[in-house]
């Protein structure tokens, strides 16, 4: 399936008139010699939940890392918000952003969440929430905090406002990662795995927020391994297969009729 | 005690430059390019590698003299250095090679996903240097950095060679007038000794507050 024709079905089934979040386009990475997305196009419009599932080495990863520029494609177009990054090449012939300015402007606008949280050590719950609205955005630290406060209690975290993360279990630093996260006010949540490191009882409490999350509109975009999930919350799949999208459309269709064999196999594995 | 204020000073103000150096030297190793990573690596190899006592004669007569002529040939009158600023320049510089590796240890201690984070939000390089980078590296570095921090208010003894009146200097001048050999160096033994301990208390107490975010390893037993 041409990448071409995936973005035309993408655009086919757009929620009438919502604006374009994210658009990425003919995406490329290679790793040295490995190749690891061959031209990879996706959509997110607001509202839409999508989810990014597939094997492990599919560069499932790799493309929501490169939407943010966590990692550099080698190629292809990435929009934020309507704003395309601006993208050069550098003296050793590999891909960088152009402009810095624009590319923290956009990550500041982006929630990124990580499977292994991530969150800042040397931090309390309630600083680790703070400190990007407080230091990048510019927001007055008192207004920060009582936003956090809310945040935080959002995610059944309020009692330990002044712990350190060292002292959480998994599911409790996820939850905090998430409120660091919406404390940003992003224009479009994504999910790295959010579940992949944590003890199988404490999966459950992570979902509840982010099915919480998608059910009241934010939009997000999803790489998981939690099919269920995944068919529950998406309003749209995309299941990559070896740097390409092999198949997506809405979760009642991936999961439910499923056309490319691949796609089939993959489904009766995990589930 | 003159002497000892100014073993201080110096010791001090060393350290100072020291971890300057330290902070942009391992910051241009890891993420420099290769002309500034080799200029460090020159300036780490040969800084650690000479005899310290060397280094001060070297930097101290030398430099000096050198920065005199660049003065001269500028067209500028000659000036003269003081013993102070000296010592401390010259201190620094070699404290600044050791404190490099100290620091470039400690950065690359930090869980990378804390520094990937940073950037996920769109800190400024400068930000992310201040906010995470510095205080996250903290609790790996201050081990290390004690460690230069004792060695440098031993080292200003070391400046007594070109004659600045520091601890050392100051006591075999009070020892050959008066005599008093023993009462005068175990009292400057004392000194030293003085400002050991109480070093180690407060970065103790430094320690303890960097790795506020850590549990203590007995726990992990």
């Amino acid at each position: 399936m041409s990448a071409v024709r995936v973005a035309a079905i993408s655009s086919g089934e757009v929620l009438n008139g919502a604006a374009e979040a994210i658009h990425v386009e003919n995406l490329h990475k290679k790793f040295g010699e490995l190749h690891v997305l061959k031209g990879v196009s996706l959509s997110a419009r607001d509202g839409e939940v999508i989810a990014i599932i597939g094997g492990s080495g599919s560069g499932k990863s790799t493309l929501l890392r490169c939407i943010n520029c966590l990692e550099n494609p080698t190629s292809g177009i990435i929009r934020v918000n309507g704003e395309e990054i601006k993208l050069k090449a550098d003296s050793h012939g590999h891909t960088v952003p152009a402009d810095r300015k624009q590319i923290e402007r956009i990550r500041s606008k982006l929630g990124m969440v990580f499977q292994n949280f991530n969150l800042w050590s040397h931090m309390t719950l309630i600083e680790n929430v703070i400190e990007v609205p407080v230091h990048v955005l510019g927001v007055k630290r008192d207004e920060a905090i009582s936003q956090a406060e809310k945040l935080l209690a959002r995610v059944g975290l309020a009692e330990k406002r002044d712990v350190y993360p060292a002292y959480l279990s998994g599911g409790q630093q996820q939850r905090a990662a998430i409120a660091r996260a919406l404390a940003i006010n992003p224009r479009v949540m994504l999910f790295d795995e959010p579940t992949s490191a944590l003890d199988p009882e404490l999966v459950g409490e992570v979902l509840k927020v982010i099915g919480d999350l998608a059910r009241e509109g934010r939009t997000m975009v999803l790489v998981t391994h939690e099919m269920k999930f995944a068919r529950e919350v998406a309003t749209h799949v995309v299941y990559l297969y070896n740097g390409l999208v092999e198949e997506e459309g809405p979760p009642e269709q991936i999961f439910g009729a499923p056309k490319s064999e691949r796609l089939k196999q993959f489904i009766r594995n995990i589930g | 005690m003159l002497g000892l204020l100014h073993s201080l000073e110096i010791a001090v103000g060393a350290t100072c430059v020291g971890l300057l150096i330290g902070i942009c030297g391992a910051y241009g190793k890891l993420y420099g390019g290769p002309v500034v990573r080799d200029l460090l690596a020159v300036y780490t190899t040969i800084v650690r590698a000479v005899p310290e006592l060397v280094l001060i004669l070297l930097l101290y007569y030398a430099g000096t003299d050198l920065i005199n002529q660049v003065l001269t040939a500028m067209g500028y009158q000659r000036i003269d250095i003081s013993g102070l600023v000296a010592g401390i320049a010259v201190l620094g510089f070699v404290q600044g090679a050791y404190s490099t590796e100290v620091m470039r240890g400690a950065i690359l201690a930090i869980p990378q996903g804390q520094i990937e984070a940073a950037r996920a939000y769109g800190m400024s390089p400068g930000l992310l240097l201040r906010r995470i980078t510095l205080p996250a590296m903290l609790p790996f570095a201050i081990p290390g950095l004690a460690n230069l921090w004792l060695i440098a208010t031993k080292d200003t003894a070391l400046l007594a060679v070109v004659g600045f009146f520091e601890l050392t200097l100051a006591t075999r001048q009070a020892a050959g007038v008066t005599k008093a050999y023993l009462i005068f160096y175990l009292a400057a033994g004392v000194l030293y000794l003085a400002v050991s301990l109480f070093s180690n208390l407060m970065l103790g107490r430094l320690e303890a507050w960097s790795r506020r975010g850590m549990p203590s390893v007995k726990d992990a037993r």
